[in-house]
């Protein structure tokens, strides 16, 4: 497969929360390579988005960061901030779950476009504002060019999120992070977005990342799954493999906790209990209390990510002797 | 537009309409004016002389229809004190009140809005902790502590600036100092919450995401969001102009508009109090209207209904 375009290696977050250090990360590991598609799923808490932004240098200075990620030859982590500035947005772009509230709203679209292209192509005046409305008309939104005076109050939140993919646009970037992209839109508008997501990808060799609850989504709209549990990842798989060899069991939860589309109506398996709060792991596997297949070994250490075939990785002990 | 226009207008005149009001019964029902301002030893015939001069003896409902009447066609009454026309006398004492309250206002402005925009952007530093510990005692403290601790300091131990009295520009530092103060440090706590707010907002990371540097995240996203609320403030700042030197006025003896309120307070000078209260209501309900008005001016959000 070659070098990746981004290798996140072992990169662990400590927030400082006054009297203690909560650790939120706890070293993970994750290679794009250009063009790919991966989803990254798990329960709310796992730290699906903190992991972008870490890698981004957006968590601000109470966030501690270790590991490195690497990225066009560089260490993206203790990266001077002209360096990440360079990066945000031009080789990696960003989108968030609120697209109405990601608008700063005292400014018109058309001005916050041409904010970034002036910032990514050097385009001023007139020709950023062309550009403008070409971007929104690529992201279908009708009548591009009036739609440029508008203010984000004046959209609705699926236009907003076009808004959002149509300026990380501009900066042409290697990849796109969508963290939730569809979680505050309606269902039929949350498909197409998605939709837009696809054919952009398709068109411009972009990798995406798609951040998700619902491994639904990921699985349609990717080809690789990354499951994420309270700040590690658990399993790392093709989606065929995921749905029909999961190796680790909070997948096997995920995957049960899907409604099935074809076969005959039944209730929903959710994943029984909670995920630990951060500052109050169990010994060993994280999972370990929760995990239907638990036994005395899951509390001795915690289980390291092994390879059970070329491209499917699973952090569980029991992996060992199950999938492989 | 035009009607909201008017709604607005309707709604200032009326708050200023109920004020005179309220004042003119309160002031007639807490006192009478005839025993505070003859001598205590003057003769009753002299007394209900006076009353019958100032209209006193009639029902208090006469006098007030009375009032309102002249009022309407510019007639705010003459003072019992000296005779003169209460709106002479008021209009007499506004330069000397602005002379310090817009001083002050410049400085509640140049130094609130940057001490609280440097303690947001550096949280929980020493820098905010002090601003913000300055900010608390400056406006938990009355302003007559903070006057006295300042001509302590400055008069009475320094000897550098006199403590009360209006004859040049040095007698009126401590009171442009002592007003200033006190709202600095109301502003600088109400900017710091504001741009704390603004800084929490997810278009200030999706505006980092995009690639901008921080100073461009500050200067250009963080600071025209929470200039909307901190511009309200300080338009009603602007309302408090004429009114809000009373204390301050009358500490270090200054001639303005609150050290007459004051005195004609304590004299029941009812044409002269009512006439500043008249003054007061009109500035402060004009400083609304302006507030309102820049608030529809500044955010987008006001401008438009969404669709
Ligand atoms: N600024 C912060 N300060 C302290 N803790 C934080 C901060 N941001 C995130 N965390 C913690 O880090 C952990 C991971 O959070 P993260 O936002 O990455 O979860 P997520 O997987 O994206 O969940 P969601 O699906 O709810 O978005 C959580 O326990 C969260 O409480
Ligand atoms: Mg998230």
């Amino acid at each position: 497969m070659g070098v990746p375009l981004i290798d996140i290696r072992g990169l662990t977050v400590d927030f400082d929360a006054g009297q203690r250090v909560v650790r939120a990360l706890h070293g993970v590991d994750l290679a794009i390579h250009g063009g790919e598609a991966v989803g990254l799923v798990g329960e709310s808490g796992s730290g699906k988005s903190v992991t972008w932004l870490a890698a981004l240098g957006l968590l601000g200075n109470r966030a501690r960061i270790g590991g490195e990620v690497l990225f066009e030859g560089r260490n993206l982590v203790g990266a001077p901030a002209s360096d990440l500035e360079a990066v945000r947005g031009a080789r990696i772009a960003m989108i968030f779950q609120d697209p109405s509230s990601s608008l700063n709203p005292v400014y018109r679209i058309g001005q916050q476009l041409a904010e970034a292209l002036q910032l990514h192509r050097g385009m001023s005046g007139a020709a950023a504002l062309a550009e403008a409305a070409r971007l929104l008309d690529r992201v279908g939104i009708a009548d591009a060019t009036r739609r440029l005076r508008d203010y984000p109050h004046e959209l609705s939140g699926g236009m907003n999120q076009r808004v959002m993919i149509a300026m990380a646009l501009s900066g042409q970037p290697r990849i796109l992070v969508a963290d939730e992209p569809t979680t505050a839109l309606d269902a039929t508008i949350q498909a197409q977005i998605l939709e837009l997501l696809q054919e952009i990808r398709r068109d411009s060799a972009m990798a995406l990342v798609l951040i998700s609850h619902d491994l639904g989504v990921v699985a349609e709209n990717t080809d690789r799954v990354c499951v994420m549990y309270a700040g590690r990842i658990v399993e790392d798989a093709p989606i065929a493999t995921i749905f029909e060899a999961p190796a680790h069991p909070y997948t096997s939860g995920l995957l049960a906790a899907l409604p099935d589309l074809e076969g005959p109506r039944r209730r929903l398996l959710a994943i029984p209990g909670v995920v630990p709060e951060p500052w109050n792991l169990p010994l060993g596997c994280s999972f370990a209390p929760r995990c239907p297949e638990f036994e005395r070994a899951c509390e001795a250490a915690v289980p390291p990510a092994i390879e059970l075939v070329h491209g499917h990785r699973a952090a569980c002990i029991h992996a060992r002797s199950g999938s492989a | 537009m035009m009607r909201y226009l008017a709604g607005r207008l309707l709604r200032a005149l009326l708050t200023i309409f109920l004020v005179v009001t309220f004042a003119f019964f309160v002031l007639r029902l807490s006192g009478d004016p005839a025993l505070l301002i003859m001598s205590v030893d003057a003769p009753p015939e002299s007394i209900e002389a006076f009353r019958k001069s100032w209209g006193l003896d009639q029902p208090i409902w006469m006098q007030y229809l009375a009032y309102i009447g002249h009022a309407l066609t510019g007639d705010l009454g003459n003072s019992m004190r000296d005779g003169r026309p209460a709106i002479q006398l008021v209009l007499e004492r506004v330069p000397a009140t602005l002379a310090i309250t817009v001083p002050a206002f410049f400085l509640k402005i140049a130094i609130g809005v940057p001490a609280g925009i440097y303690a947001a952007l550096h949280r929980n530093s020493f820098a905010d902790r002090l601003t913000m510990l300055l900010s608390v005692a400056g406006f938990t403290m009355p302003s007559f502590v903070l006057a006295l601790l300042l001509v302590l300091v400055f008069s009475v131990q320094l000897g550098w600036l006199p403590s009360s009295g209006s004859e040049g520009m040095a007698n009126a530092i401590l009171p442009i100092v002592t007003l200033g103060a006190a709202g600095a440090a109301i502003l600088a706590r109400f900017t710091r919450s504001a741009m704390l707010e603004v800084l929490g907002q997810p278009y200030i990371r999706a505006a980092s995401a995009k690639g901008l540097s921080w100073r461009r995240v500050v200067t250009e996203h963080a600071l025209p969001n929470a200039a909307i609320p901190t511009t309200t403030i300080i338009g009603f700042m602007v309302g408090t102009l004429i009114a809000g030197a009373v204390v301050v006025e009358s500490v270090f003896a200054w001639p303005g508009i609150g050290r007459l309120l004051v005195v004609s307070v304590a004299n029941r000078d009812l044409a002269v109090v009512q006439t500043i209260l008249l003054f007061v209501a009109a500035t402060m309900v004009s400083a609304n209207i302006i507030v309102d008005f820049v608030y529809g001016w500044i955010d987008p959000r006001m401008r438009t209904a969404p669709r």
